[in-house]
Formats: C-alpha cells, sequence, structure tokens
C-alpha cells in the first residue's frame, strides 16, 4: 500500500480497540517466565554448550601474539575461535568496528576470542586463560583535546541560513554558552545474548536484536555467507534503547564457536563486558549563541556540536533539533566529528535529540532569564507552525504550545518564584524548571502478513520487534480494529525474519509504521474475506466478529476452512515527510529539592505533556514515556561513562558503577497526552512517542536545580561536585 | 570462577582452625561481596569453609550493659532489633542506607566489616591495581578517583572502605570479637580492625590468617541523639560520597565518624573536641592531613557540609 496522500477516514478511527487503554497481552508470558528470551532457548535447544568472551585488555594497537593452549586444555572446553582460526571477518554495514578483533585492536574490550565449553563456568575460567601478548599503541581518547582537529562528517553540512552574524551582533539580549554532555550507556536489562544454530550451511539465531533484517543482512556480512541462509529469531527483547539496532559481537561469536563445536552454543555478554564492548551515545560539547529582540522574539539562533567517534563512525548529531524546533529568520548550524579510539558510538534513545535538547533548553532557560520572560511564555512566542527554514513547508501538526499552557497550568506553575535560591523547605532548597521536548517522526516502510483461520482467529505475522515497548498489543489492537475482531482472537508473532520486513523498532517509529503496514496487510485480508463471503469488498464492514454489507452478516470463523485467507502487504510512504515536517512535540516539568548543606538534588515530581498524533495504547505508551523520562532524569543527575583518557576506556563499566536511576529517585510521574490524530503521518494517524519522552527532561531537570539554588551548571551530569561551592550559605 | 574446593564448619574454632590449614581458604558467610569477587576471579579461593552454621546469629545483652552481635547476625535483622533501635540509632541507621533490602537479607555482620573496596581499577583485572596484584602500582591515583579516599591512602592505594555500618560502629566504640586457629581468643577495637593500606594494600585488616570474625560487641550506650547521613549520588542503592555517623549530645558534645573518605571509617577522637563550636573546628582537625586528588577534593568541603547539616539538625 502506497501512503502518499494524507489519511482520509478508515476503520481505525472506529477506536473500538486502537486507543484503548490495554494491558500488555505478552506481560502474562513475560511474569510467569513463559516468554523465551535468546539465552533461555531450552525449548529449541535442550542442551547448547557455552560461549565466553574474551575482550582485549587494550584500547587501541595489535595483539602480538595469542596463546589458546592452556585454555583448550581446560575442562570442559570444547572451542576456542579467535582471528586466528575464525576466517574472515567482515564490517557490517550498520557497525564501525569489527565484531571479532585481531589483530589490530580497535578499542577497550573489543572481542578477541569465544571459548566454548560445555557449562558457563568452564567456559568463563577458560577465557581468562587465555594469554595474550599486545603491543599498546598511542589513542585519542580526550574529545575537548580532540575538538580542534575534527572535521565536517559526511551527510553533515553546515546550515547557514539568512545572516547569522549580522542579526546576532544586531540583537540587544544574547547569550554565548557551552555545555557538555558525556558518553552515557543503555544500560537495557537483558544483557546481548545469542544461541547459535548451525543446519547444514545454514544458521538460526536465537537473538536479542531490534531491526531483524538489517542483523540478518549484517550477519551475512559479517560472516561473508548469504543472507538466505541466516534466520534471525527475536521474540522477546529485555530493552534495547538502540542498544540491539545493529548485531553485535556476541551474536558473530555464537555463530563462529557453533560452528567451530559444531554445537549449539549460547553467549551473553557479562554486565561488565557491556560498556566497552558495545555501543553508546557518544559525548558533546554544543556551543549555542542565541540573540533575541527585547520582546523576546528570537533572532539569531547558532548552534554547533563536537562528538568524537572511531574512523567510519557517526557523529551524535546534537543540532539535529535547532534546525526546526523553534522560530528566527537566521540560523548558523555545524556538527563537527572528531577522531577518537573509545569503543563505537551509536545511537541510543533519541540520538541527537536527547543530547542537543540537553543543551538547547538550557539555553532557552537563561536567555528567557536574561529577558525577564517566564520560560513558559518564551517558548510560546518562538513557536513556529512551519519549518523555520522553508515556510512553504508545514508542520504536519503541532501543538507545542497546547503542550506548554496545558503542563504549566497542572503543574501548578504559577507558584513558581522565579527569582532562583528563594524557596525553602527545612534543610531543603526546592525549584520548579521546565523544558520544551522535540522529536522527529521518523517513517520507514513495514511489511505484515495477516491470517484467517477455520476457527476465526486472526495471527499477524511481521519481523516488527518489541523491546519492551507494546509492540505485540498495538499490533493485535490494530488486527482486531481492522477485522472487528475482540483482542483475544488475534495472535501476534514477531521478530523472526521468516516473517515479512518490517520497520523495527528505533527511532520512535516502530509503533506507528509497524501497525500501519499491518493495516495495509489487514486491508488486503479485509478483500480476501468479503470475496470469501461473497460480499463486495468496498462496502464490506467488520464488527463482532462478523463480516457484513447490508443485511447480510457471515461470521469470519467458517469462512477459511478450505485453508486460512491471508493478507499480505508493505506500508509504503511517499514524500508526505518531505511536504510536511513531521515531529513530536512535548513539555516537561520538574519540582527538585537540593540539600542546602551537602547539595544532594533529588526529584520531587515530573510531568510531561505530548503532542505524539493519535495514543494507540495510553498504557503502553504512558509506559514509554515515563520510562524516557525515567532515563533522562538519570542523563541529568548522574548517568556518565567516566573516560579514564590514559587507558582509553570507560572506567565505571558495571551497574554498581554507572548509576542508573532506582525507585527512590523517581517519586512522582504524570503524563498527558493531547487529543489528536496526524491523518499526514500513516493510516494509524499515531507518531512516534517512545523518546519523545527523553527529549528535554534532563534540561528541565537542570533549570529546576537552577531555580532552586541559582547555580547553572552546563555540565552534565549535574553532580553535586560540580556546585557545591556555589551554593547559597545553607 | 575457579574451581574450589568447600566443607561446613562444625565450630568458630574449627573453622579457623581449617582456614589455616588450607592453603588459600576463605571463609564464607552471606556471600554478596565475595561470589561476585569470584566471578571476576579477583578472589579465587581454592577452598571455602561455609560458617553460616555456626549458630553465630544471636544479640545477646552483656554484662556491661551493652550488646553482643554476633557474626552472623543479618544486616535486616541487626538494623530492625528493638534494642539497637532505642540505643544504638545510628547502626541501624547507617546499615538501612546500605546496598538493598535483599543484600542486607543475606550479607552478616562479620563479613560486612570484610567488604573490600569498590575502587574501579581494583575491579578491573586488565589495570593494574596493588591491592588485587601486589606491585602492579595504582591506576587510581591519577586515574578516575572521584570515590576514592582523601585521607589516610598512601602512594600505593587510595581506595576507600566502603561500608556504612563500620562507620556506625566506630563511632560507637565497637569491639570485634574473634577466634584463632590455634582457638585462642581476642578483642580488636574497630578503630585497630581495618588497616591503612601503606605499602601493602592487599592486607586490609588486623585478623591474623584464619583469624575468625565470631561477634561484635557495642558498650554500653552513651545517650545522646544518632544521626547518619549518606551523601550520594542517587537517593539509594549506592555508595557513599561522604557518610556522617554522629552522636550529639544534648550540651553539644558529641563524636563523630565519617565514611566513604579513607580506607577505613574515620575518626579523629581529639577533633571531637570542636564539636560544639561546629562543623568546621571538627573537619579542620579531623583532615587536616587529607591528600585529595583533583577528583575527590570536593569531599572535604562536603564532609564538612554533611556534619553541618547534621549539627543543625541535632540543634532544631
Amino acid at each position: 500500500m502506497k501512503f502518499d496522500t494524507p489519511a482520509t477516514t478508515n476503520p481505525i478511527d472506529r477506536m473500538t480497540v486502537v486507543g484503548r487503554p490495554t494491558p500488555r497481552i505478552d506481560g502474562k508470558y513475560k511474569t510467569t517466565g513463559t516468554a523465551p528470551y535468546a539465552y533461555e532457548r531450552h525449548d529449541v535447544n535442550a542442551d547448547p554448550a557455552y560461549g565466553y568472551m574474551l575482550g582485549a585488555a587494550i584500547a587501541k594497537g595489535t595483539i602480538r601474539s595469542i596463546d589458546t593452549s592452556e585454555a583448550e586444555a581446560a575442562p570442559g572446553v570444547r572451542a576456542i575461535v579467535t582471528y586466528k582460526n575464525s576466517g574472515p571477518i567482515a564490517v557490517g554495514r550498520f557497525n564501525t568496528a569489527k565484531l571479532l578483533g585481531g589483530p589490530e585492536i580497535e578499542h577497550y574490550h573489543q572481542a578477541v576470542a569465544i571459548v566454548v565449553a560445555d557449562t558457563f563456568e568452564q567456559a568463563r575460567a577458560a577465557a581468562r586463560l587465555i594469554r595474550v601478548d599486545y603491543a599498546r599503541a598511542e589513542g585519542q581518547y580526550d574529545l575537548a583535546q580532540a575538538k580542534a582537529s575534527a572535521t565536517m562528517p559526511k551527510g553533515n553540512a553546515d546550515v547557514q541560513h539568512g545572516d547569522f552574524a549580522t542579526a546576532y551582533a544586531a540583537a540587544p539580549v544574547t547569550l554565548d554558552e557551552t555545555y557538555t554532555t558525556p558518553d552515557q550507556s543503555h544500560a537495557m536489562m537483558e544483557p546481548m545474548a545469542s544461541t547459535a544454530v548451525w543446519d547444514g550451511d545454514e544458521l538460526i539465531l536465537y537473538t536479542s536484536n531490534q531491526m531483524i533484517d538489517w542483523g540478518r543482512g549484517d550477519v551475512a556480512k559479517t560472516l561473508g555467507i548469504p543472507k538466505e541462509k541466516v534466520r534471525l529469531v527475536s521474540p522477546y527483547i529485555g530493552g534495547g534503547f538502540g542498544g540491539k539496532l545493529f548485531v553485535r559481537a556476541e551474536a558473530i561469536l555464537a555463530a563462529l564457536g557453533s560452528r567451530a563445536a559444531k554445537r549449539p552454543v549460547k553467549i551473553a555478554l557479562a554486565r561488565p563486558e557491556i560498556f566497552n564492548n558495545t555501543t553508546h551515545r557518544p559525548a558533546t560539547i554544543q556551543r549555542i549563541r542565541i540573540g533575541a529582540t527585547k520582546d523576546g522574539k528570537i533572532t539569531a539562533t547558532a548552534h554547533e556540536a563536537w562528538s568524537g567517534n572511531l574512523p567510519g563512525g557517526d557523529p551524535e548529531g546534537a543540532t539535529s533539533q535547532s534546525k526546526l524546533f523553534y522560530a528566527g529568520a537566521n540560523r548558523s548550524i555545524a556538527e563537527r566529528l572528531a577522531t577518537l579510539d573509545l569503543p563505537e558510538g551509536n545511537a541510543m534513545r533519541a540520538p541527537g535529540e536527547a543530547a542537543g535538547l540537553m543543551a538547547l533548553e538550557i539555553a532557552m532557560d537563561e536567555m528567557a532569564e536574561k529577558l525577564g520572560m517566564d520560560p513558559v511564555e518564551f517558548r510560546a512566542i518562538n513557536d513556529t507552525q512551519v519549518d523555520p527554514m522553508k515556510p512553504e513547508r508545514p508542520f504536519s501538526q503541532r501543538h507545542f504550545v497546547e503542550c506548554l499552557r496545558t503542563g504549566a497550568a497542572k503543574f501548578g506553575w504559577s507558584r513558581r518564584n522565579a527569582r532562583p535560591g528563594a524557596v525553602r523547605d527545612g534543610q531543603w532548597l526546592t525549584g520548579l524548571g521546565m523544558a520544551g521536548a522535540f522529536r522527529n517522526n521518523i517513517v520507514l516502510d513495514s511489511g505484515a502478513r495477516v491470517r484467517l483461520d477455520r476457527a476465526g482467529r486472526a495471527i499477524v505475522e511481521t519481523d516488527m520487534t518489541d523491546i519492551g515497548t507494546g509492540s505485540y498489543t498495538i499490533i493485535a489492537q490494530t488486527a482486531a480494529e481492522m477485522l472487528g475482531l475482540p483482542l483475544d482472537q488475534v495472535d501476534v508473532r514477531l521478530g523472526d525474519s521468516a516473517f515479512p520486513v518490517s520497520a523495527g523498532s528505533g527511532g520512535q517509529f516502530g509503533a506507528n509504521c509497524s501497525t500501519a503496514g499491518v493495516y495495509a496487510a489487514c486491508v488486503k485480508l479485509r478483500e480476501a474475506i468479503a470475496a470469501k463471503a461473497g460480499l463486495d469488498p468496498a462496502a464490506a464492514e467488520f464488527a463482532d466478529g462478523h463480516v457484513a454489507v447490508g443485511n447480510r452478516k457471515v461470521p469470519l470463523a467458517g469462512l477459511a476452512d478450505a485453508g486460512d485467507l491471508i493478507g499480505e502487504d508493505t506500508i509504503e510512504f511517499g514524500d508526505l515527510d518531505k511536504r510536511y515536517q513531521q515531529s513530536t512535540f512535548g513539555a516537561h516539568f520538574v519540582e527538585v529539592g537540593v540539600n542546602a548543606f551537602t547539595g544532594e538534588a533529588r526529584i520531587r515530581r515530573m510531568l510531561a505533556v505530548c503532542d505524539a498524533g493519535r495514543i494507540l495504547n495510553p498504557v503502553s505508551a504512558r509506559s514509554q514515556v515515563i520510562g524516557a523520562m525515567t532515563m533522562g532524569a538519570g542523563a541529568a543527575l548522574t548517568e556518565e561513562l567516566v573516560v579514564d583518557k590514559r587507558f582509553g576506556f570507560f572506567a565505571n563499566h558495571d551497574l554498581a558503577q554507572y548509576e542508573v536511576m532506582v525507585h527512590a529517585d523517581i517519586p512522582h510521574q504524570e503524563v498527558i497526552f493531547l487529543d489528536g490524530a496526524d491523518p499526514i503521518s500513516s493510516p494509524m494517524k499515531a507518531k512516534g512517542v517512545g523518546e519523545l519522552g527523553i527529549c528535554g527532561i534532563a534540561a528541565a531537570v537542570a533549570n529546576a536545580i537552577y531555580n532552586a539554588t541559582g547555580v547553572r551548571v552546563r555540565d552534565y551530569p549535574i553532580t553535586l561536585d560540580k556546585y557545591l561551592d556555589r551554593l547559597p550559605v545553607a | 570462577m575457579r574451581p574450589f574446593t568447600y566443607e561446613r564448619a562444625a565450630s568458630p574454632a574449627a573453622a579457623a582452625k581449617a582456614a589455616a590449614a588450607t592453603p588459600g581458604a576463605k571463609f564464607i558467610a552471606g556471600g554478596t561481596n565475595l561470589l561476585d569477587l569470584m566471578k571476576l576471579e579477583i578472589e579465587a579461593p581454592a577452598h571455602l569453609i561455609d560458617v553460616n552454621g555456626l549458630k553465630l546469629d544471636t544479640i545477646e545483652e552483656t554484662d556491661e550493659g551493652g550488646l553482643r552481635i554476633g557474626a552472623l547476625v543479618r544486616n535486616t535483622d541487626l538494623a530492625a532489633d528493638r534494642r539497637v533501635r532505642r540505643d544504638y540509632g545510628v547502626l541501624t541507621r547507617a546499615i538501612v542506607a546500605g546496598a538493598s533490602g535483599q543484600l542486607r537479607n543475606k550479607a552478616t555482620t562479620g563479613g560486612n566489616l570484610m567488604q573490600r573496596t569498590r575502587c574501579p581499577y581494583f575491579y578491573d583485572p586488565n589495570m593494574p591495581c596493588n591491592k588485587r596484584k601486589p606491585g602492579s602500582g595504582c591506576a587510581a591515583i591519577q586515574g578516575f578517583s572521584r570515590s576514592l579516599a582523601v585521607i589516610g591512602g598512601s602512594e600505593a592505594c587510595i581506595a576507600t572502605y566502603p561500608g556504612d555500618m563500620a562507620v556506625a560502629m566506630r563511632v560507637l566504640d565497637a569491639g570485634v570479637e574473634t577466634v584463632k586457629p590455634d582457638g585462642e581468643t581476642r578483642t580488636i577495637p574497630i578503630a585497630d580492625f581495618h588497616r591503612l593500606p601503606g605499602d601493602t594494600p592487599d592486607v586490609e585488616t588486623a585478623l591474623d590468617p584464619g583469624e575468625l570474625i565470631t561477634a561484635v560487641t557495642l558498650p554500653k550506650p552513651v545517650g545522646g541523639a544518632h544521626f547518619y547521613h549518606k551523601v550520594r549520588d542517587r537517593a539509594s542503592y549506592a555508595f557513599a560520597l561522604v557518610s556522617v555517623a554522629a552522636i550529639v549530645q544534648k550540651d553539644g558534645s558529641g563524636r563523630v565518624a565519617f565514611g566513604g573518605v579513607a580506607p577505613k571509617p574515620w575518626r579523629v577522637e581529639a577533633a571531637e573536641a570542636g564539636m560544639s563550636q561546629g562543623a568546621k573546628a571538627v573537619t579542620a582537625q579531623a583532615f587536616a592531613d587529607a591528600n585529595p586528588t583533583r577528583e575527590n577534593r570536593f569531599k572535604l568541603p562536603l564532609a564538612e557540609r554533611t556534619l553541618d547539616a547534621v549539627l543543625a539538625q541535632a540543634r532544631a
């Protein structure tokens, strides 16, 4: 199905199943331990061997020699694979560094070997008996130092719109500040995990991957085998956040180890290996300049961002929102990329915007203060309903100001004391802060197959994944709505490369695109059902388990007695995302307390108001937003991969030292979704929401800390050592 | 994890004797720290002596009016004990400020005293660490040292003692009762139990080889208001940047020990004379010999400010 004109009225608009708060249909499997995850596929492999990865002990250099003899002789060991016996290992299309290193080492904890043994403990103990002699090379690990050598990355041309320099020089109120965001880790609950099974020259990989078709292609490319010989199966994923968009080392190691051991092999990365072996959100340095008139109209915006990556890697993209979020005639945007020899940087939840808004939305707060304006008001008067650099190109929908106003009213923003450091609660200084949220809505083609069986049940098959987001449920809701079936008459099968290729899970595009693909397949199936029932497909209505035209009503059960009726299609998006700017918007409000003595900063309550088109399932959408807010609170207060600039690695590489938020940090959260259906985004009229919640929230926390204390911290995370000496006298 | 042998000890003295007789033996109680370290092969004991069955799990009143806490009393039970809550509030508060409910259910009184540092370089076997591998050097002093010691360290090691319970015990003048392999028993004052690193940071306590902790004694209650203020980056389940265990009497006098700042619970009794003059008078003396890194220098003003917060609460 081509989608190249805005949607008109369609069966989804009935909203009898779609849009209803619906507990996730896979919840019972997860809570009873019966959802099979990649490391637990005992249902298909009763007796796998265990793999254990050995990671490189240096950040950059070469392996002079590698001696596996002692490890090979260790109890239970079945195979050891290193670069010496792996055969050629290519770099996947979506990878930057090799997934099995050697003799060249590109980053710390890059895989250098897999040990396969009868038990996990044997494999682990043997891995530590491998003797590797490294020749350490000098590397660049310091972004601030590498900044001067950074260059313009491919595909990120500088943007010059109007005349920034002149407008900025003429502006009566200006800001010129630099902000930094650190490297961050996805820290998802389920580690990277795979079980590999070879059947002749065909590889089945039970894995944990967000993007099945990308992954299938990259496993094939990395191993040098045809894509058709690879099957990926990933029905349940314990969190990804972008860390599992791409094939990672454990998948390749499982395949190599299994081939060598001639047995199914399963392997999961140990937690301390994940931080340096896998990808992370790269650190940024961001300089922002804003000029405005005295009444608060922005006239000049410049956003420059520096990040680093391995050669061939991408920049973080922290300037992306600054092209679109606020009005203003003169704009200068520049992205710069330095070469760093740290582990590979790549996508993490809302890549670009999450880091960019951490800076921009503090800058907006600072500007509002310079102008003597309320920060809500300052943002509202700089709203734009069109692409600021292409005014002929409107936003498909944009209710940002409504988000701001609704949030301000609900949160009690009017009670905020604009004078910082003025409100006390016992030993605590309290403050309110807010920030805008912005994240683009990406559309990617997505396919599905829907079958009607003889019992009248619908079975949906697509390689779409559910990374904890609720894909199973919204896909079931979509099929149920389209076919007029109750939710429990729909089975959803996901995450298998044997199924039609979907958009996958990433960039908050999964929900809208994958359900649109199911919509398209259901349209086909409806035609097949109507034809089978002898009804006019154009007039047929589907409700209560029946298909009907006028008074003629045929039950779906029994229609497929002679074999399943099948609808298969792919939603193909035209150029509506070029003719219109499709984005999602929100407003975050936060109250914090900062201990006047010790500087401990604690969040007291948070509110997000979201404008993201039709909300397919308010329950799972809310979970997405509060999860993202929690992650953003971590970005504000604690999360930082600490770079050891001598050894070139992230030193705090476990969950005791890389601190994510815990329950006690998040006492109260609220989410409001504005009503809306965006007919330009898809037939579902939905947009992404899974990443919107992390956009802007960290700045809202930062701004609340400023309001509480009068101390502005521009380097994340905002830990007390950065402001203790500037706190007001307790 | 390397293969190891295992036995259940029949008595404290037998456990100590077995430990001395078996090279590479370690005691295991709750295992909340030891097992993690074994998975990383930072600890690789050849033999484990399980002391969980030794009936050292009761809290008794002593003739002196104090308490004797069996070495196997779980953190959860110790924190919840009515007598502890009433007379030694600082101890309850310190314990519940540490770890998680699940870990406190497993962790024991004796084991908690033996908790090893959380220095990031101690935890990464690829890195030099004089504590993990004597003579290999210290990666922390010039490295990521934000959480490490500002006082009491040496050129060989600036690891911090990470626990909370022992900081409260230090302010309570606890004693650590032990049995040696030859059956001899002794009481080590908590002040002497943890050692400063000097040039042997791998030696962390005053225990002789094979010596087993059997109990911790608390002297009779000293009254006063009890505080444990643990400052950390997140609200729960994190190690202290700085913690303050304090007992403040009505006249403003009192005692204070600091956690998160040194290789052992840090208490300078002479500095306590300044308690009634305010935090600065205490910390200026208690931290007079501090030698912080650029990254952890903030702990010095933080220690003063945290004590100030406690004293303000005591006055309120």
